[in-house]
Parts: structure tokens; C-alpha cells; sequence
């Protein structure tokens, strides 16, 4: 009971933060909104029992994402006078109603399904640092290695991609940033 | 409505909030956090599945969404700084505009 | 079987050449057009010396002697033809190649002024050439094609000037009556074939006119209970009514003369009508006595209907036709009752006298610059003597004076049809005509040689303006103010020896030639039958010979005396003066010369007929011919217009359409690539929509 109505809150907290995320018009705001969503469901994941998702979702999207996504908001500012009054794409509609039919498609499998309706929970389960610890080192320890690759190669390539080129030819302005071309 | 529903339902909710963002929003930023809501949607599916589900020992759910959250994180740091090389080369970060991959 | 003689062998050589002479005078080019005469004369000349090897032949063996060769092949059977020399033949080739000699000479003179006399000789050589194959034709398919080829060369001699109407119309006219007559003969010609297997007279034995296959034919019947024998003879008689001019076929020979004089001489009198007769001789086997009889009557009343007209015409050249027309009734007459001999004696002696008369009478338009009608001749014995004579001979011949040669055949033929046992009817139509005979041909002398000259200044100018082109002031009006004494413009002269030998040559032989048939010498009538004769004078104790030719010659003295009576006591003085006949029964004097309107009955039927049949025949092929060709025409063309249609709309609007809508379609596809990324996300959305549903709760309905 006290899990439910908890649950509830929460639930709605990252709802609504979603939902604005999705639905506001200054990008900043969504950002925000977005961070909030994130926080919004870490607290369910230690609602449900799972601190160290929980905790490992604050640091890494709200602390890095969230930030991330901020800084790359304001690193590409709309061109003065360009369509901001525009915020949704053309054939948004559309959208809209197709992500209403996968909700529809998804709620209708968790209702008829008989698993969603059978499954009381039991106790919350007591997992420590340990446990997971064992877990990551001896289950699941080839993904460990390889989502440290992946991060390593994700680090690099992110690096690159965002570098601001010298200027390699004399009066070619190719990959450069705005501020170099005058 | 068991506990294991209504987290279904609202990772359900969460999922299509996400996708209407990803496919209604001008800019691909927003896209991009539509994607990552999307994500977590998913991430919450295990959580509550790990949860409600028959054998929580296993930590299986739980590690879905450690690795899920890290492959997310670099996912996100690469998507934008795409975002920031298309923006300097086409000067918007409009997603209806970049249609150079038409036909 | 003895050898052939070497002329028999090589008989075919008599036809062959003057043919021959015709082939290559139609081809002579301008310059070398004078060879034409001589080749004509020429090959004419060598013909009568051929013709006289024939002919000593015959005399010394008067025996059929035949020569056939295989000519073509139908299928498994050959078509044999062949010519034949008998006494028969003999005879006829001498006259006709003898005859032909001396009009060809004579026409050198008449047709001296003409521009196509090069045309004229090749005419005449080639009707040479083909008359003499008539005469020694073995095969009736040989002398068919022979007899077709000389109708051919008398339209075409007939029409010679062919500018003017009135000849091309005359040719035409005789081309297609003899043709009708020819119809029967090849409707009997095909029957023969069919009934005997062969065309060939004579043939050792299995020829159609010998013992085997005419006693074959005599036995069967056929239509109206007519022996085989008889209907086929009488369908062959009806080519010879055609050609030779009998009733009702006789319409032809008068508008005939509109060709050149010796044209009728030849053709017209002395030859080719003759060939009727020579057709009818040559099948007598085939005849039975009943076609004979038809024969017989056909002559009868031929012989009688053109007398009459012959009184009343004012041609001098139109009453020698019907004089002709006449005389050939009498020849056919004779086959009928007397036999061959005595037909053919009558043809022979007929040839010479009657080529005697229109020599004569050519000689007298020559003279009198083209002048025609015998109204505005007279007293001309006194510019033409030995015209003159020459024609008196020939006129007596004709009218069977005594002695003369007509007086002996055609006394043949009306003692033997006074004893003709069916009927005495042909001898008392025989005697009326020989009266008649006699009466026009005195009413002819007295109007052309007695008298004083008659002329009108519209006759005189009109005729030699139109003939001579005299300059039109020389023409004066003429006063013929006391008989006997006139003065003309145009002054009757004789014509030129080359024209006047002929002539005299063909007068020794009127007179003459009658004394080979006499009844105490029957050399002719021996002859012919392949037997000698001898001089007998008991041939005139015949019973009834004497009383008959006593008979005859009364006869002819009468219509001599009538003639005299009407026309030369009196003669004429102007042109324009009635007939003496004519005063006296004006109205059948008028039927007459109209020439009891035979021709309009013609019009008025048959040609209205074949008028109606042709306008019908037209009609039909415009309308229901044509329109059936337009009709399908039109289907075509429509069936093109459909077609066009079809592929215009169908094929391509089709084709076009399809290629439009595949375009289309391409458009409409190519909205998904439109490089939209939330686009492409869009359907990812959708399709997983659409699997999940698929998966989740697919297979629960």
C-alpha cells in the first residue's frame, strides 16, 4: 500500500517530466524536464528494490546525459530569425498517434497477459554489492570488458566528431566551425 | 492490478511519451532524448521485471539495465556529438531540413 | 496404199504462202511498204501454179488423198489435223486461187490512190491464205480455225476505211452475224467430237464423215426424234447460213460493200461466202435428207427474198450484194436437191461471173469518180466500151441466158429440183427468182450504160467533193435540157488496162466455163464424183431436160423483155424521176427498197434484246459486282479503322497508361524515401505496432 501510493507519486513525477520533456517549447526547459524524468525514475528504481540501478541511473543520466544534452543545446542555437516559432515536425500528427497505438499495442499485452496478472512479488530482494560484484566479474564479465571497449571507442569517436577542424587548405572551409569561417 | 502491471503500464506510458517526442519534434536533440526516455522505459520494464519476477537471485534484470545504462550513456555523447557536426556543417539542428539521404 | 504424190505431201504450201506473204508485209517497215504488192501477187501467183499441180493431180488420180499429222495432246488423246486433195478440192483451190490472182492485179489499179494499199495487200493475202486452208481442211477443227480467221480478215477488209462510220459499222455488223451462225457450227463441231471421237474427215476409215461413224451417227436419235447425224449437219449448216449469208442471216452482205470493190469481188462474191457452201459440201455424208430438206427450203426462200429487194435498190453495188445473196440461196438449194455437183458447179461458174460483176461495176465507180448510185449514172456504154462489154457478159451469166455458163448450172439446179421428190415448192420459188434475176439485173444495164447521162448538181457535187476533193467552183449547176445531150463536169472515163485485163479475162471464162457441166459433157459433175466422163449428146434426151431448158430460157427472155418494157423503152431522164416500177406499185416498190425492213425488225428485237442484256450486264456490275467490291472495301477499311483505333487507344493508351500509373506509383513510393528520419522512424513505429499485434494475438483467431 505504501508502495503503491509512493509508486504513484513517483510514477507521476516521471510522467509529467517526460511528457514536458516531449511537449515544451524552449529546448533548455525540455532539457530540465528531462533531467527530472531521469531522477524521477531512479527514485523507482530504489522504490523497487534495485539501489545500485537506482544510483547509477542519478550519476549517469542525470548527472552526464542530462548534461550533456544541455550543453549541446546551447552549443547549437537556432539561426536568428529561422523557424523557432515551428516545434513540431511536419506530419507530426502522424507521430502522435502512432505512439498512441504502440501504448495501446503494449497495454493490451501487459493486461491479457497472464503473467502481469499472476506475479504477487514476494519480499523485496536483499542483493548486496557484493553479489553484484561476483556477478559482473564472473557471469557477465565478457560484457563488462566490452562495454569498457565500447565506452573507450564511444570516448574517442565522440572526441573526434565534435573537434573543430584547423584549417587544412588555404580558403577551403570544409569541417570547420562556424567561428572560423568569417 | 498487480504491482508488476502498473510498472508495465507506466514503463508502457513512458515508452510512448518518448516515441511520440522522438517522431513529432524538430530538433534532433529532442529526438535524441526521446530516444533516451525510450531507453529507460525499457530499463524500468527490467527493473519491475526483476522485481515481480520469478527468480530475482539471478540479478539478471538488474545487470540488463547496468549494461543498458552504460551502452545508453555512450550512446548519447556519440548521438550529440553527430548532432554537433551536422549542426556546424548545415548550420540547424532541424531534423525536417537534413534530408540529403532522400531518394 | 501408194506413195503421196509430192504436191499432196506438200499441199499445205497453197495456204502457207500467201500467209506468209501477209506476216512479213506486216512487218515491212515504211520504206520497204511496195514489197507488200509484190509479195501479194507473188505468192498468189505461185499458189495458182501450186493449185494447178493439185489440181492435174486429182485429174490423174481423182481419189481421195489425205495427209494428217498429230498437232496437239489433251491428256492421253492427240488432236490430229490434216488436209485432204480431192476433186472437190481441187476444184475449189483452182478457182479460188485463179479468182484471187486476177482481183489481186485488178486492185493494184483501184487502190493505186489509196495511202494504205500496204495494208490492204497484207489484208487480202492473209484472207487468201486462210480461204485456202477452208478448202483443204481434212480436220472441221482445221477449217474452223481457218473459217474463223477469214471472218476475221473480212472485218477487217470491210472496215478498210475505217474513219468512216458507216464502213466500221458495216464491219462490225458482218463480224457479229456470221459469228452468230458460227455459234451453231461450233456447238456442232464439239457434238461431232463427242459423238465420233475425232475431228478428222477422213481418216482410213475412222474419220467422221466416213462409213463407220456417219452410219453410227444416223442411228441414234436425239431431240424432236432428229437423227444425231441430222441435228449435227444442221447445227454445221447453221455456220454456213452465216457466212454465206442465207435467211435470216443475210443482213450483213449488203452493208458490206462499204468496203473497197475488189473486196466484194473477192470475199463478197467469188470466195468466201462461197465457203458456206464449199462447208456444206464437205459434210454432205453427215447430211440426212431431212437436213437436206431444211437445206433445201433455207435456199429456196433466200433466193426468192433478196430478188425482190435486189429490184428495188439504187445501189449499184447493193444489188450485186443481194444478187449475191440470192444466187448463194440457189447454190444451197442445189445441195439440197441435187448434190454436191450440182452446187458446187453453180458456185464455180458463180465465182467467175459475179467477180465479173463487181470488177465491172468498180470499174464503173472508178470511172465516174465514186459515184455510187446508179440514178445518177447513164450512157456510159458510150465512155466504157470494154467495161461494158465485160459486164453485159457477166449480166447475161447471171441471169442464165443461154449458153452462157450460168444458163448450165443453174439449169442443174432447177432440174434437179423439179424432180426433187418432196416438194416442187423450191422449184417454183427457183423460177420466180430467176425471173426476178433477170428483171433487176436489165433494170442495172439500163440505168448505168443506156440512156443519156443523169446528174444533179447536188449528186455531182456532193460526190466528188466528198470523194475527190474538186475545187468547189469547178462545180456548176446542171441543165439537162434535151435528152441525149448533156454536159457534166466530171467526165466518165474506162479505167486503166491493169483493171480492164482482169476483166476480160473474167468474161472469157462467163461465157465460157458453163461447157464443162453441160448435160451432154457432165465432165464437172463426173469429176467431182471421181469418175471420167465422156462426150455424150444423148445426155439431152434426159426425159424432161429439153422441155425444162426451153422452160428456162422463157423465163429468163421474160424477165429480159420486162426489164426492157419498164426501163428501156423509157429510160431515165433526170435523177430525180420516179421508177418505172415504182410508179406502178408504189407502195411495195417502197417496202422493197427498203429492204423489207429486215434490219429494223433486228433492231427492234434482237438488238434491243442484247441492248437491254448489256445495260443489264452494266448495272449489274456497277451496282451489285461493284457494290459487293465496295462493300468490301468499306469492311477493310473499316476493319483498318478499328485496328487503328484499337491500337491507337487500346494498345498504347494501354501501354501509356500502365507506364503512367507505374510512374505514379514510383512517386507515391518515393515519399517514404524523403531522407526524413522521423519519417523512416514513423514506420518503424508503425510496423512494430503492426507486428506486435501480429505476434501477440495473431494466431488466436
Amino acid at each position: 500500500m505504501g508502495m503503491t501510493v509512493s509508486f504513484l507519486i513517483l510514477a507521476i513525477m516521471t510522467l509529467a517530466g517526460g511528457v514536458a520533456a516531449m511537449t515544451l517549447r524552449r529546448l533548455v526547459h525540455c532539457a530540465l524536464a528531462l533531467a527530472v524524468a531521469f531522477a524521477g525514475l531512479a527514485a523507482l528504481y530504489l522504490n523497487l528494490g534495485a539501489e545500485f540501478a537506482g544510483l547509477a541511473q542519478l550519476l549517469v543520466y542525470v548527472g552526464a546525459v542530462a548534461i550533456l544534452i544541455v550543453f549541446a543545446i546551447l552549443l547549437t542555437p537556432a539561426r536568428p530569425g529561422d523557424e523557432a516559432e515551428k516545434v513540431f515536425s511536419p506530419a507530426g500528427p502522424a507521430g502522435a498517434v502512432l505512439a498512441l497505438a504502440v501504448f495501446a499495442v503494449l497495454a493490451g499485452a501487459v493486461m491479457t497477459s497472464s503473467a502481469a496478472r499472476q506475479a504477487a512479488g514476494g519480499a523485496v530482494p536483499q542483493t548486496t554489492m557484493r553479489e553484484i560484484g561476483f556477478a559482473l566479474m564472473q557471469r557477465y564479465v565478457l560484457p563488462l570488458e566490452v562495454v569498457a571497449l565500447m565506452l573507450t571507442a564511444a570516448m574517442i569517436g565522440a572526441v573526434i566528431l565534435a573537434m573543430r577542424e584547423r584549417r587544412a587548405v588555404p580558403g577551403s572551409t570544409v569541417g570547420q566551425s562556424p567561428e572560423l569561417r568569417a | 492490478m498487480t504491482p508488476l502491471a502498473g510498472c508495465l503500464l507506466v514503463s508502457a506510458l513512458l515508452f510512448s511519451v518518448g516515441l511520440a517526442g522522438a517522431l513529432t519534434r524538430r530538433n534532433a536533440i529532442l529526438v535524441l532524448a526521446g530516444i533516451e526516455l525510450m531507453l529507460n522505459a525499457a530499463n524500468l520494464n527490467f527493473i519491475a521485471f526483476w522485481r515481480f519476477g520469478p527468480h530475482p537471485e539471478y540479478l539478471t534484470g538488474l545487470m540488463f539495465v547496468i549494461f543498458s545504462i552504460a551502452v545508453a550513456a555512450a550512446e548519447a555523447a556519440v548521438g550529440l556529438a553527430l548532432i554537433l557536426a551536422i549542426y556546424r556543417h548545415a548550420r540547424t539542428s532541424d531534423v525536417s531540413e537534413m534530408t540529403e539521404m532522400k531518394g | 496404199m501408194r506413195h503421196a504424190a509430192w504436191i499432196v505431201e506438200n499441199l499445205w504450201l497453197i495456204p502457207a504462202l500467201p500467209m506468209m506473204a501477209a506476216g512479213i508485209s506486216a512487218l515491212l517497215k515504211k520504206s520497204q511498204r511496195g514489197l507488200s504488192t509484190a509479195l501479194a501477187i507473188g505468192s498468189m501467183g505461185i499458189a495458182l501454179v501450186l493449185a494447178l499441180m493439185a489440181f492435174a493431180e486429182a485429174l490423174a488420180h481423182p481419189v481421195l488423198q489425205i495427209e494428217n499429222f498429230s498437232w496437239m495432246q489433251f491428256a492421253d488423246q492427240w488432236v490430229k489435223l490434216g488436209w485432204v486433195l480431192d476433186p472437190l478440192a481441187a476444184v475449189m483451190l483452182v478457182m479460188v486461187t485463179f479468182v484471187g490472182l486476177l482481183i489481186f492485179i485488178y486492185s493494184l489499179g483501184y487502190m493505186a490512190h489509196d495511202d494504205n494499199r500496204e495494208r490492204f495487200f497484207c489484208f487480202l493475202s492473209l484472207f487468201a491464205g486462210a480461204m485456202l486452208g477452208v478448202v483443204i481442211a481434212n480436220s472441221l477443227l482445221l477449217l474452223f480455225m481457218c473459217w474463223e480467221v477469214v471472218g476475221l480478215t473480212s472485218y477487217l477488209l470491210i472496215g478498210f476505211w475505217f474513219h468512216r462510220p458507216a464502213a466500221a459499222a458495216a464491219a462490225k455488223k458482218a463480224f457479229i452475224t456470221t459469228r452468230v451462225g458460227d455459234l451453231g457450227l461450233l456447238i456442232g463441231m464439239v457434238w461431232l467430237y463427242a459423238q465420233t471421237g475425232t475431228l478428222l474427215f477422213y481418216n482410213y476409215g475412222s474419220g467422221c464423215l466416213e462409213q463407220r461413224a456417219v452410219a453410227a451417227m444416223a442411228a441414234h436419235a436425239t431431240v424432236a426424234g432428229m437423227a444425231v447425224s441430222t441435228a449435227i449437219g444442221l447445227l454445221i449448216f447453221c455456220g454456213a447460213v452465216g457466212k454465206s449469208g442465207q435467211v435470216p442471216l443475210h443482213v450483213w452482205l449488203p452493208d458490206a460493200m462499204e468496203g473497197p470493190t475488189p473486196v466484194s469481188a473477192l470475199i463478197h462474191a467469188a470466195t468466201m461466202v462461197a465457203a458456206g457452201v464449199y462447208l456444206v459440201a464437205r459434210v454432205y455424208p453427215l447430211m440426212t435428207a431431212s437436213a437436206l430438206e431444211v437445206v433445201t427450203w433455207v435456199g429456196a426462200i433466200t433466193a426468192i427474198f433478196a430478188a425482190c429487194i435486189a429490184v428495188a435498190q439504187n445501189d449499184i453495188k447493193r444489188i450485186l450484194a443481194y444478187s449475191t445473196v440470192s444466187q448463194l440461196g440457189y447454190m444451197m438449194l442445189g445441195l439440197g436437191v441435187g448434190g454436191v455437183a450440182v452446187g458446187m458447179f453453180h458456185l464455180i461458174t458463180h465465182a467467175f461471173f459475179k467477180a465479173l460483176l463487181f470488177l465491172g461495176a468498180g470499174s464503173v465507180i472508178h470511172g465516174c469518180t465514186e459515184e455510187q448510185d446508179i440514178r445518177n449514172m447513164g450512157g456510159l456504154r458510150r465512155f466504157m466500151p470494154v467495161t461494158f462489154v465485160a459486164y453485159t457478159c457477166g449480166m447475161l451469166a447471171l441471169c442464165g441466158f443461154p449458153l452462157f455458163s450460168g444458163f448450165w448450172s443453174k439449169d442443174a439446179i432447177l432440174h434437179a429440183a423439179h424432180g426433187w421428190g418432196v416438194s416442187r415448192g423450191p422449184f417454183y420459188l427457183g423460177a420466180i427468182g430467176a425471173l426476178l434475176t433477170a428483171f433487176y439485173m436489165t433494170r442495172q444495164m439500163y440505168y448505168v450504160f443506156f440512156g443519156p447521162q443523169r446528174v444533179t448538181d447536188a449528186s455531182v457535187g456532193a460526190a466528188s467533193v466528198a470523194a475527190h476533193s474538186v475545187p468547189a467552183e469547178l462545180i456548176e449547176p446542171v441543165v439537162a435540157a434535151r435528152a441525149g445531150e448533156v454536159c457534166i463536169i466530171a467526165d466518165p472515163h474506162e479505167s486503166p488496162s491493169v483493171m480492164t485485163r482482169p476483166l476480160a479475162i473474167l468474161a472469157v471464162f462467163a461465157v465460157l466455163l458453163g461447157f464443162v457441166g453441160t448435160p451432154a459433157w457432165p465432165w464437172f459433175q463426173n469429176f467431182l464424183a471421181g469418175q471420167p466422163a465422156r462426150l455424150d449428146w444423148g445426155g439431152f434426151s434426159e426425159p424432161g431436160l429439153l422441155s425444162l431448158m426451153a422452160v428456162s430460157s422463157l423465163i429468163v427472155f421474160a424477165g429480159l423483155g420486162l426489164g426492157w418494157w419498164f426501163y428501156g423503152r423509157r429510160p431515165m431522164v433526170r435523177a430525180t424521176d420516179p421508177d418505172a416500177l415504182g410508179r406502178l406499185a408504189p407502195k411495195v416498190f417502197h417496202a422493197l427498197a427498203e429492204r423489207l425492213y429486215v434490219d429494223e425488225i433486228y433492231g427492234v428485237t434482237v438488238i434491243a434484246l442484247a441492248r437491254f442484256c448489256a445495260g443489264f450486264a452494266a448495272w449489274l456490275d456497277r451496282w451489285i459486282f461493284g457494290g459487293a467490291v465496295r462493300l468490301v472495301s468499306w469492311i477493310v477499311t473499316g476493319v483498318g479503322w478499328l485496328d487503328l483505333g484499337v491500337d491507337k487507344f487500346v494498345v498504347n493508351g494501354g501501354f501509356d497508361e500502365g507506364c503512367r500509373e507505374l510512374s505514379r506509383g514510383g512517386r507515391l513510393l518515393s515519399h517514404l524515401q524523403n531522407g526524413r528520419v522521423q519519417n523512416y522512424l514513423r514506420v518503424i513505429a508503425g510496423a512494430l505496432v503492426v507486428l506486435a499485434v501480429l505476434l501477440l494475438w495473431g494466431h488466436r483467431g
